[in-house]
């Protein structure tokens, strides 16, 4: 009744291609950017930053990156891990550096490196397709984490080849290390989040996002078009491990503050975010929140419900909660193959017409 | 007929004039292995006309269209375009030469929608760079609505503004073929390469598809090779035809010339065998 179109009228093209043409979703996504960097930031304390709000932003972030690639320009990659592994040493190597260097630009950088890295082992891609490709990928994913383990260089030869973050700050408030405040780091997260996801949107509603697309639906006529199958498979190659790279800087430099690669950024990592990307549904900017929403909330919510609901024990509870995830996972995706995204797609459809569909 | 097109707008961009010859292909020989596709043959392809090209399943015609698309290398022969020899070319440099196509089976983007399959074929005319991309503001907006307001022409032209927002995985048939000419119109190409544009079609969408066909034809300037079974809209349509029979060219010339030769009449309906 209230999510009604009738009567708002397009007069430019401009307007008919703004992400949200429908006036209720724009007030209600105003009113949600609003709420998350207005009201969230003076409520949140160390358990909502580091138990719930910063994985949801980090791994939306990288669920981001990976769905450009996967989603959009339908190359699998199994490297998530590997990549954002790069990213988290890139930005170690460059704090500890350059010192002086803003938190800001370390993040960019560590991202524009990983970009440089995934280009590299997005090479393959031109030749092989599918699960082919995938499993080429899983070779950067080992090859990386073999790489920042054998070399001393890379986590400057301390004597536990873990990295750990030293204390930074950006525009005079301590961003990482354990004194840091939770503020700041939800803050700094999110505008990050905010932006490249924007930034993200406006890449696939324009030309290259396109050319994404042609390649990923019909690689041949793509071709006959006059699309570049080299360029366009290597930039999303690029852009897609540029937040992935972001995402592992953020992990390991706000978040985590210290890292042993191994543990952090093993294939684990590497399949719960194409998971995200596949649950929240491929090709759609909302459904890499939704798919990283679902999967980093959950298993939160159903422990807190288990333990502290049902008064079972924490380490069964941890075994029912693995089960249930599995569960919970096969069946939105037998009711909806086409993840959340479509889901709450279908939703709004129907939205449009209640309460009087026919 | 559509108001908002300009014909010499549209028009090819190489400024040749009607009846010189666009597209020569010399002695073109083709195979795979063993398997001889394409036997040395040669015909032409003058600026303006609808030249069609014939032939039983298997005569190399759809291997042809590839071959002067770039998707296919000869091993013998070379090909002209406009004038300049050339051997070998990559598709996505035919394209920006100013050849679309068409395929005899749908390539659509099934997950796009009919505005942004048509939008992609513009993409070769896209200039602005990444970073403005990335904003989708400023001259990157003002390039993505004055494309937008050219594929609406082409979206006019043909019809199709009901289906503008579907997903064309949606569409029915003849529609998809309908979005794919749209999409290779896009390209404001100077040759048009169209692979059975109205196999699986009724009579009533072949007969809107051979207008269209005409119309771009008349409209837009736009040189037409066709590959077509319907020996009717053959006739019909096309200015010359060229008659393919196993790899080799066994007729050329006007549709009445060629419906008389005796090999063209024996390619179809078959010879006996001589004991």
């Amino acid at each position: 009744m209230l999510y009604r179109e009738a009567g708002q009228y397009k007069t430019s093209y401009q307007s008919d291609q703004a992400i949200f043409p429908i006036a209720q979703d724009r007030w209600v996504v105003w009113a949600f950017v609003a709420f998350a960097f207005l009201v969230v930031p003076f409520f949140v304390n160390d358990y909502w930053t580091n138990a719930v709000l910063l994985p949801l932003l980090i791994y939306g972030l990288a669920a981001l990156g990976l769905n450009i690639l996967v989603g959009y320009c339908g190359q699998i990659s199994l490297g998530t891990g590997g990549f954002m592994a790069v990213g988290a040493y890139a930005s170690y190597k460059l704090m500890t550096s350059f010192p002086e260097m803003n938190m800001i630009i370390v993040v960019l950088l560590s991202g524009g490196i990983t970009a440089a890295v995934g280009s590299l082992f997005g090479l393959p891609s031109l030749r092989i397709k599918g699960f082919y490709l995938a499993v080429a990928t899983l070779a950067a994913q080992f090859f990386l984490v073999w790489v920042f383990n054998k070399f001393g260089w890379f986590y400057n030869y301390s004597m536990t080849g873990q990295i750990t973050a030293p204390d930074r700050e950006v525009f005079g408030f301590l961003l990482t290390g354990p004194s840091a405040l939770p503020w700041v780091k939800y803050l700094f997260c999110l505008t990050l989040l905010a932006v490249f996801a924007l930034i993200a949107k406006n890449l696939v509603r324009g030309r290259l996002g396109r050319n994404w697309m042609a390649i990923r639906d019909m690689d041949i006529a793509a071709e006959l078009i006059g699309v570049r199958p080299l360029l366009t498979k290597l930039s999303a190659f690029a852009v897609s491990s540029f937040y992935i790279g972001m995402a592992g800087s953020l992990l390991f430099s706000v978040y985590l503050g210290a890292v042993e690669v191994g543990e952090v950024f093993g294939i684990n990592v590497s399949f719960l975010v194409l998971f995200m990307v596949i649950i929240g549904g491929l090709g759609s900017i909302v459904g890499s929140f939704l798919g990283a929403a679902f999967l980093v909330l959950l298993p939160i919510f159903l422990k807190n419900f288990m333990v502290d609901g049902l008064g079972m024990l924490p380490t069964m509870a941890k075994h029912v909660e693995i089960l249930l995830m599995g569960l919970l996972i096969i069946f939105f995706l037998i009711v909806e193959p086409h993840g959340l995204a479509r889901l709450w797609q279908i939703t709004k459809e129907k939205l449009r017409m209640w309460p009087f569909p026919y | 007929m559509s108001a908002f097109v300009e014909p010499a707008r549209m028009a090819g961009h190489s400024g040749m004039a009607k009846g010189e010859v666009l597209l020569r292909v010399d002695n073109v020989s083709l195979s795979f292995g063993g398997v001889k596709a394409i036997t040395n043959i040669s015909f032409d392809i003058v600026k303006g006309e609808v030249r069609a090209i014939i032939g039983p399943n298997g005569a190399g015609k759809t291997s042809m269209l590839n071959v002067i698309n770039g998707f296919y290398h000869p091993q013998e022969g070379t090909i002209a375009w406009r004038g300049k020899v050339r051997r070998k070319m990559k598709p996505y440099e035919a394209a920006s030469n100013g050849i679309a196509r068409t395929f005899q089976n749908v390539a659509l983007f099934k997950g796009m929608t009919t505005l942004d399959n048509i939008m992609t074929g513009r993409g070769l005319k896209m200039k602005k760079n990444f970073l403005w991309q990335c904003l989708h503001w400023g001259p990157a907006l003002t390039e993505e609505n004055e494309h937008r307001r050219k594929v609406e022409e082409i979206i006019d032209f043909l019809e199709i503004q009901a289906i503008r927002k579907t997903p064309v995985g949606r569409l029915p048939y003849g529609l998809q073929k309908r979005v794919e000419l749209a999409r290779a119109l896009a390209m404001e190409p100077e040759l048009l390469l169209l692979d059975e544009p109205m196999a699986g079609m009724n009579l009533e969408e072949k007969e809107d598809m051979s207008r269209f066909i005409l119309d771009v034809n008349q409209q837009f300037g736009t040189t037409i090779a066709l590959i077509e079974h319907d020996m009717g809209v053959v006739m019909d349509l096309s200015d010359r035809v060229v008659v393919l029979d196993y790899g080799r060219k066994i007729a050329d010339g006007p549709p009445d010339e060629v419906q008389a030769s005796q090999d063209v009449i024996d390619a179809y309906l078959g010879v006996p065998h001589e004991h």
